[in-house]
């Protein structure tokens, strides 16, 4: 079903609203969406077994987005395929509108778990890996998180847990951008070595370029790395990825873009790649 | 009131399988029974509050009916974010229970002293609050909450609680139970604090002040109805809670007096003073301090119905 979608398309697609719904919204957080956007490019267009005129069906995939506030991306894939009017997300974060700036699934289909304070997500996802296993359905559970995410002590919680309970059916894919809120990750809490953490962890680890499809593809369709153990893909990304101006800079994390820059971004995210 | 909980969830998961059972890892020699039954549907998550309510809220997305379980403070303000993000604004088949609410765990000191937990579970939206009086109202309230959808929180006591109701076959969330009728005075109490509310009742019968007793099982929704009668019938109210006087039953009842528009009602609210316990002890130990032993009450009712 999900064959007709190009990723290539559809990550121009999702970078190109993103940037729309920023600028209009004159929301934060554009970079975030950037550095995820080929990751849910490959997810949505050939990865999660979705449909889009169901999309409470019971045997689905499931995907938490725990970074919620890179909701924009995640929004702009649902509408591309199909969950809802594109037009909805002009109305993105403006008065009245039920698309909040960070990811809520009351009055949009095809979100699975709101989230928005960081650290939730894994744990909802262990919950519906385990109802999976223990049903012996056959769905996997997707939770795409942030790295500065896991500063909060409940990822760990959960991390420990999928491996404790070997819920190979729980995928999670690190959006590794290496800037959190102040500064880089390593000036305000360094994770590394971070794949040696997840492994010591007991989880089957793979290491990708975040914005390569080919990579991020292969490792999507090798699922479970281990058959006895959880997943983890770090993805190494660049925050602003596909914007020269906003790559790898801090400021993108809470600038919106105004016009100009916003067709100048908009030029480039379309002649890019 | 633990001994009733954990009969009654293994009775309803006999015939729902829906049902399932997360602790963190407190509940030893009360769990083994469900674990015993239906293994399957059991997970110790580990000293995991957090994780535990997330995970609760996942099942409960997936179709199951997820009852939480811990001591105190620890299923409530040790996660009371994933309560209110991933259980409350989802909306979702989650049932948190406590067991030792108010003061169960006296001498333990002040971290297993579960005297806010109703205040901070009342303001969540979609939370239902029930703390049961006595096991009958346990038993009866478990049916009742796997049969609605939604977030609850059960407040339960220790397993020490004496039966107050003999005949009790009819229990509705957010309907008060009139445990005793009076035309005097109106002792409005929540949870474990019934028995000693209603033996406080019976004594002071034989001084000649007639009290109702209401248990006010369901904190939210409260029964404001049973609280404006009791003010127009009786004309006093006197709250009585095992709980900080910030938030519980008492301010609850507060609330729908002051918007009731009746300005010749009296009111008192009997409850733990805003501080931590200084000094430890058993549970009558320290509800003497805090005016709740049936003498505390008794002395509160008198002085409440002087002015009367």
């Amino acid at each position: 079903m999900n064959g007709e979608f190009k990723t290539q398309v559809l990550a121009k697609d999702i970078r190109s609203h993103v940037l729309r719904m920023t600028h209009k919204a004159n929301a934060s957080h554009v970079g975030t969406c950037l550095s995820t956007a080929d990751l849910l490019a490959v997810l949505y267009s050939k990865i999660l077994r979705i449909n889009p005129s169901q999309p409470d069906w019971s045997g689905r995939d499931r995907f938490i987005l725990s970074k919620g506030h890179g909701c924009a991306a995640v929004y702009a894939a649902l509408a591309e395929r199909g969950f809802f009017p594109k037009e909805w997300l002009e109305t993105y974060g403006k008065d009245g509108s039920q698309l909040a700036q960070h990811i809520t699934h009351i009055g949009i289909p095809g979100v699975d778990a709101s989230t928005g304070s960081l650290g939730h997500g894994l744990s909802i996802g262990c919950g519906m890996a385990m109802a999976g296993k223990r049903d012996s359905r056959d769905y996997r559970v997707f939770v795409l998180i942030s790295d500065g995410e896991c500063d909060e002590g409940s990822i760990w919680e959960a991390i420990l847990f999928a491996a404790h309970h070997k819920l190979n059916n729980l995928v999670v894919i690190m959006d590794y951008n290496k800037l959190q809120a102040f500064g880089t990750i390593k000036e305000i809490l360094n994770l590394e070595p971070l794949a040696d953490k997840w492994i010591a962890f007991n989880w089957a680890v793979r290491e990708i370029d975040g914005h390569n499809e080919e990579h991020i593809e292969d490792a999507l369709t090798s699922l479970p790395f281990d058959s006895e153990k959880p997943s983890c893909i770090i993805a190494h990304t660049i925050k602003g990825k596909g914007v020269s101006f906003m790559e790898n800079q801090l400021a993108w994390h809470y600038k919106s873009p105004d016009e100009e820059l916003l067709n100048q971004a908009l030029y480039e995210v379309r002649v890019t790649e | 009131m633990r001994t009733e909980f954990i009969k009654e969830l293994c009775e309803i998961a006999e015939t729902d399988d829906r049902i399932w059972l997360l602790t963190s890892d407190l509940g030893y020699s009360v769990l083994e029974q469900f674990y015993n039954l239906f293994p399957k549907r059991y997970i110790n998550v580990g000293v995991a509050e957090q994780n535990m309510t997330g995970i609760a809220a996942g099942l409960a997305m997936c179709g199951k009916v997820a009852f939480t379980y811990s001591i105190a403070n620890f299923p409530t303000l040790r996660c009371v974010e994933q309560i209110r993000n991933d259980v409350c604004y989802h909306n979702v088949d989650v049932k948190i229970v406590a067991v030792g609410g108010g003061l169960v765990y006296g001498a333990l000191g002040m971290t297993h002293h579960g005297t806010e937990d109703l205040a901070i579970m009342r303001a969540l939206p979609n939370m239902t609050v029930i703390a049961p009086g006595d096991p009958v109202e346990v038993k009866l309230a478990m049916r009742a909450i796997v049969e609605r959808k939604g977030p609850y929180y059960l407040r339960l006591g220790s397993s020490k609680e004496p039966i107050v109701h003999q005949n009790l076959t009819h229990f509705q969330i957010g309907k008060a139970i009139k445990v005793k009728d009076g035309s005097d005075v109106t002792l409005i109490t929540t949870g474990g604090m019934l028995y000693n509310t209603y033996q406080a009742a019976e004594k002071l019968m034989q001084k000649g002040i007639q009290a109702r007793v209401l248990s006010m099982h369901t904190l939210k929704p409260l029964d404001a109805e049973a609280v404006m009668d009791a003010a127009q019938q009786t004309g006093a109210i006197l709250t009585i809670e095992e709980h900080s006087i910030i938030g519980g039953l008492g301010s609850a009842v507060a609330e729908i007096l002051a918007e009731s528009g009746n300005q010749n009602i009296i009111f008192k609210r009997l409850a733990i003073r805003d501080l931590f316990c200084q000094v430890v002890g058993s549970q009558e130990y320290l509800r003497g301090i805090y005016g709740l032993s049936v003498d505390g009450i008794i002395k509160a009712v008198q002085s409440l119905c002087g002015f009367h």
